[in-house]
């Protein structure tokens, strides 16, 4: 996906006013260059072709590009572009807000002694990006998934270990009172009678 | 065990916290509170607003969605629904990015001028999302204008001009391409207006130069150029202002603002004619203002505080129409048909408003007249925009946007309001919360559920719900009666203290009580002491307190808030009291105070009718006790010497501290008036470091436990005081934004300052870190986010304090010997014995804004509350933030609860407590302690409001809205039944026995 970008999109890197490829810019940018003082940073919000989850294509509304923490908000036209005009040289932050989506930051320096050298890189895994073509590291769920209905959540509950344990009870133990010993069984009847209580419980210590 | 009888103490804290913390990591084994998303709106509402409205654009030729596109004072464009008032879609700005101007272009385009004219962009007028955005080179900042020419040709691309100054710059409508750019050669050209004379190719420009001369440009509009341009000065001068009346006549106010000046212009001949409007006007004095009517043949003038319309024949002749007293509003030129233009009048007459429509075919009648009541809790009128329809019967009618004093936004039409909305809500300044009324006997329990039946039937469904076997038509049905239980909108206290009063202080001057259950307005007053009046010219509002919350001495009284306000900006402006009813909205009491308002203090002290003692601090270091009686004095002088203060002066670059003393002789009215007597300051060194911000713990912070008690069986207590100050400073080279700064010169130096004595108890200096910088402080910690220049990443850093002091006093024994140092004299110049840890970690995220959760007791553990940049509220567990964390705990360590040590903190989605929502414009968050212990309430605020609850450590003291009710009673029903049946076999199974 990330090579599909880079073919189909021209170039855009970060670009310097009077660069000569101008030309290969969208306009917007190109329309830009006699601005004097400062550089421009011209980039790409891409959500890629990872839609989510309700299979409704990604859309690219209300997308804002923020740069050095609030200092300019841009948004993201339709197609992704976003540019930042007059940026002084130095090095810089780029954060994208998008609704369900994490981005990492972008540190991009604009060198002075150099102009035109601008580099990019992710802060999050320190990624060099060689054109500004910024992606979600990865969706965000907001809302926990509901398990779907299974036997075993059902029993992992208090109430489901309750249920489980009385029907132990009622099956199994009878299963157990047959396999104990006659001789057994009648001293345990002897001493309830004698205690009055019929109780399943008081058998059971007997019966291990 | 030996051991632990030595330390009864310890031994019993210990297991009692064990205890505790084994609760709760039963309770809270995973670290995020998550929502499912059919909870989405049961605990929470989010309401969207756009804020002041300043320009407005009817969108309603085609056939379709009828719409208006305003943008506000808040930087916010929006699209709204003219049926409903609701919001198609919102943009916001960033914060500097103010809108000067907004139109349609096109038809489809919403465009935008901002940012002192240097930014156009435009936005789909359907959907708002942005087509094109283009940056203009502007020069010199100055007044800025949008003109978007008239549909020309359909069809074909339109030029948007944008003038300023002395240039205009021609932008295509369909990509924002800079098609001319006209700079005309003149210094000190200010273009006032620019206009098109009806199917011709060319635009006209007439502006002042310097402050006597004015200048007309006929430009062509296809290639910029000047096809002719001429000049004249005239000796009385121009105070600046101008109103184009024709398409060859400007009428100006001259330089002394007495009179007018009609300037008429045509083939390069400029002609001046003045008019004494004491001529027009016998009476007239005081300032006079031009109204920016852009109207034919009329001029509207605004003179002491009423309207004077005036009609104009010709270069040098003007006709009086009508006078409008104030308050009113005049809304600008609607074209109805070619020839036709129309503009209305509003005037409000104490609970009326009153509507004219005039058009220019007859100025003396109106084609409308309406009458409509008011609410007068909405102020007066501010901004109209008009908008007409065509009847059924082929005539005019009109729609009119109305703009109140309050913010609020209101359509009428037909002599009714057609929908409104409080957007003075988008401008929060302030709030506090109150409690509801306790239930009244006698007052019976809402019915919620009719009958056992319907009760089991909507368990039922419930139960399906959490097993996934609902069908959708099922799912609707349980979020229907989840929402439409009444619980939670009840106007009366509830059991476990999740419904409240949240109250809060708009820009506006306006108090709002908002119910916690939707966010309705329960109540709304615009407060007389907050508007505009004689003699009070520029009020503004500050913050507000809880005033009185009877709970024992007089409960039958309703409590009520203070709202403290300031008459003007500066700091000596005299303040503003205002006390208003919690439950009913009234006002008790209202007063401009003698002295100014710096800094309020509401003392931990109450009266015996339960008012709270607030200490206002004026410009002159004089405190002011209020409420002025002497019960409170009282109390008061018990308390004096308890009670210091603090200022911190971020222009000067210093903290100074303060206690208070009496000088005044009793019974006279300077009782109420202490002097601060300074006690120490701190003075930063202004060439390497500036204040970049200071925070304190929350005075009603409540702390649970003042020990902490670690792995070892050991304990470390907390240095908790409630005098704690956090101090950043920043280098001074490094006080801009991210960006302007080298990690060489950059420099963060975080201090904890005791605000009694004024010592620093401990600083600490991160190398390569900047601002802007946010802090929060809760009992012996302080968690603050920076920006780390050498990573170029946000980082958060957490301090936690130690009193090391206490530490001998574990050993009974020497509690018993008599060795302990409890009886030790505490003073005040004895260094306190402190232990200092901390960490640093990444953090993605720019910040907003930062709180921290505070639960009734203080038990329940802690989460940061953090505002991010895209308008997100992030709970992130304090134990992300704890110091201690390493990377391998030990396995002790680890059974306490001690994440493995990371060098970022996670950002989890599903702690996000805003959830698929956004707080747009997000500045603060507020928390306010619910009755139950597990739970606290939020209140975040911006553009929007978003109120919701959550558990830090889950609700570990109640049942969760998800409990199934009727699960547990079918396990009971099926139990019963079984021991019923297993009965019925035994007895059986014994008959069988007995028989053989």
């Amino acid at each position: 996906m990330r090579s599909s970008a880079a073919l189909f999109n021209p170039p855009l890197l970060l670009l310097l006013p009077l660069l000569l490829f101008s030309h290969l810019l969208n306009r917007a940018i190109a329309a830009d260059l006699r601005s004097g003082d400062g550089y421009t940073i011209a980039g790409r919000v891409k959500l890629g072709a990872t839609a989510k989850e309700s299979g409704l294509p990604a859309k690219l509304t209300n997308i804002k590009v923020i740069l050095n923490g609030g200092q300019s908000i841009s948004f993201a036209k339709a197609d992704g572009y976003f540019s930042f005009h007059n940026v002084p040289a130095g090095t810089h932050l780029i954060e994208v807000a998008a609704l369900g989506y994490f981005f990492s930051p972008v540190r991009v320096d604009i060198s002075a002694r150099n102009p035109g050298k601008i580099q990019a890189a992710l802060t999050e895994n320190k990624r060099v990006l060689y054109e500004l073509i910024l992606e979600p590291l990865r969706e965000e769920q907001y809302y926990e998934k509901r398990e779907p209905f299974s036997i075993m959540s059902l029993m992992k509950s208090p109430m489901g270990l309750m249920m489980g344990f009385m029907l132990l009870v009622m099956f199994v133990m009878p299963k157990l009172m047959e396999n104990i010993d006659p001789e057994e069984m009648r001293r345990a009847q002897e001493e309830m009678r004698t205690q009055g209580v019929p109780s399943l419980s008081s058998l059971l210590p007997r019966s291990n | 065990m030996g051991s632990s009888n030595l330390r009864p103490r310890t031994a019993m804290a210990i297991w009692a916290r064990l205890g505790f913390v084994i609760l709760l990591l039963f309770f809270s084994a995973t670290l995020s509170t998550a929502l499912y998303e059919d909870q989405v709106g049961l605990a929470d509402w989010h309401h969207k607003y756009i804020g002041k409205v300043k320009h407005a654009v009817f969108h309603t030729q085609k056939t379709g969605r009828k719409r208006v596109v305003v943008s506000t004072e808040e930087n916010v464009v929006a699209s709204l629904d003219l049926r409903t008032g609701f919001i198609f879609w919102r943009n916001v700005l960033g914060k500097n990015d103010h809108i000067d101007q907004v139109d349609i272009a096109l038809g489809k385009y919403v465009v935008t001028l901002s940012s002192g004219g240097s930014i156009l962009r435009a936005w789909n007028l359907p959907d708002g999302q942005m087509i094109w955005e283009s940056t203009l080179p502007v020069s010199t900042p100055s007044k800025s204008s949008l003109y978007v020419l008239a549909n020309m040709n359909v069809g074909k691309d339109n030029l948007i001009l944008v003038f300023g100054g002395s240039s205009i710059h021609a932008l295509s409508s369909m990509d924002g391409q800079i098609v001319w750019r006209k700079e005309l050669s003149i210094d000190s050209l200010e273009i006032q207006q620019i206009f098109q004379p009806h199917d011709s190719d060319i635009i006209n420009a007439v502006g002042f130069v310097g402050s006597s001369e004015f200048a007309v440009y006929q430009i062509s509009y296809r290639t910029g150029e000047v096809m002719q341009q001429s000049k004249a000065s005239f000796e009385s001068g121009f105070c600046g202002e101008a109103s184009l009346v024709f398409d060859n006549l400007v009428v100006a106010l001259d330089a002394s603002k007495s009179s007018l000046v009609s300037i008429s212009f045509k083939n390069e001949v400029i002609n001046f004619h003045q008019i004494n409007l004491s001529d027009l006007v016998p009476d007239f004095s005081g300032k006079v203002t031009l109204l920016p009517l852009k109207f034919n043949g009329m001029l509207a003038i605004e003179i002491a505080s009423s309207v004077l319309l005036l009609r104009v024949k010709g270069p040098n002749e003007l006709e009086f129409v009508e006078k409008i007293s104030h308050p009113f509003a005049v809304s600008d030129a609607l074209p109805l048909s070619k020839e036709q233009q129309a503009f209305a009048i509003l005037q409000h007459d104490e609970s009326k408003i009153h509507f004219k429509v005039k058009s220019d075919n007859d100025l003396r009648n109106e084609i409308l007249q309406e009458t409509i009541q008011m609410d007068s809790q909405r102020g007066n009128i501010e901004k109209v925009f008009i908008n007409n329809y065509i009847r059924t019967d082929r005539t005019h009618g009109f729609r009119f946007l109305v703009v109140m004093e309050d913010h609020s936004l209101l359509l009428i039409q037909q002599g009714e309001i057609v929908w409104s909305r409080e957007d003075g809500l988008a401008s929060i300044v302030d709030s506090t919360t109150s409690e509801l009324p306790v239930e009244k006997e006698g007052v019976s329990v809402a019915e919620v559920e009719h009958n056992l039946f319907e009760w089991l039937k909507g368990h039922l469904l419930k139960l399906k719900g959490t097993l996934m076997l609902a069908s959708p038509d099922e799912v609707a049905a349980i979020q229907a009666i989840r929402l439409k239980s009444s619980e939670k909108n009840k106007m009366t206290r509830d059991h476990n203290g999740f419904r409240k009063l949240i109250i809060v202080l708009t820009r506006a001057g306006k108090v709002l009580a908002l119910h916690t259950g939707d966010g309705r307005v329960v109540w709304s007053v615009l407060l007389p002491a907050l508007r505009r009046s004689e003699t009070c010219g520029n009020p503004f509002a500050l913050r507000v307190y809880q005033w009185q919350v009877p709970h024992h001495h007089a409960m039958h009284e309703n409590p009520s808030v203070l709202v403290v306000g300031r008459c003007g900006h500066g700091f000596d402006a005299p303040g503003i009291f205002s006390i208003v009813d919690s439950y009913t909205g009234k006002v008790q009491n209202s007063l401009i105070l003698e002295h100014s308002v710096s800094h309020i203090m509401p003392l931990p002290l109450t009266d015996s009718t339960e008012q709270r003692l607030h200490l206002i601090i004026d410009a002159k270091l004089q405190a002011h006790l209020y409420p002025k009686n002497s019960d409170s004095l009282k109390h008061f002088f018990n308390e004096m010497p308890n009670i210091y203060w603090y200022s911190v002066e971020i222009e000067k670059n210093k903290i100074r501290g303060y206690s208070l003393e009496s000088k005044a002789e009793p019974d006279t009215a300077e009782e109420y008036v202490f002097q601060a007597k300074e006690l120490w300051s701190i003075v930063f060194p202004s060439e390497s470091e500036k204040i970049a911000v200071t925070a304190t713990r929350k005075k009603n912070e409540i702390v649970h436990t003042q020990a902490k008690v670690v792995a070892d069986q050991d304990v470390m207590y907390k240095y908790i005081s409630k005098n704690i100050l956090f101090v950043a400073t920043v280098a001074p080279k490094a006080a801009g934004e991210i960006g302007s700064a080298t990690p060489e010169d950059a420099l963060l130096y975080a201090y904890l300052i005791d605000t009694v004595s004024g010592r620093i108890l401990h600083r600490v200096c991160h190398q390569g870190a900047q601002g802007p910088v946010h802090a929060v402080v809760s009992e012996n910690w302080v968690v603050y986010h920076y920006f780390n220049l050498r990573a170029h990443r946000y980082e958060m850093s957490v301090i936690e304090i130690y009193d090391q002091s206490r530490a001998d006093n574990k050993d009974v024994w020497k509690l018993v010997l008599g060795k302990h140092n409890l009886t030790a004299p505490v003073s005040l110049y004895s260094r306190p014995d402190v232990m200092v840890k901390s960490q640093s970690y990444f953090f993605t995220h720019s910040v907003k804004s930062m709180a921290v959760t505070a639960t009734a007791k203080g038990i329940t553990s802690k989460q940061l509350l953090i505002g991010t940049i895209g308008d997100q509220v992030l709970a992130l567990d304090k134990r992300f933030l704890d110091p201690r964390r390493s990377v391998n705990p030990t396995q002790s360590e680890k059974e306490e609860g001690i994440i493995p040590l990371s060098d970022s903190l996670p950002i989890v989605p599903q702690s996000y407590i805003t959830h698929s929502l956004q707080v747009e414009g997000l500045r603060s968050m507020v928390t306010i302690p619910a009755k139950l212990e597990s739970t606290t309430l939020i209140f975040s605020y911006g553009v929007d409001l978003f109120f919701t609850r959550i558990a830090p450590s889950r609700t570990y003291d109640s049942l969760t809205e998800d409990f199934s009710y009727a699960l547990l009673l079918i396990t009971i029903v099926a139990l019963v039944a079984a021991i019923f049946v297993t009965w019925a076999l035994s007895e059986k199974k014994e008959l069988k026995e007995k028989w053989r």
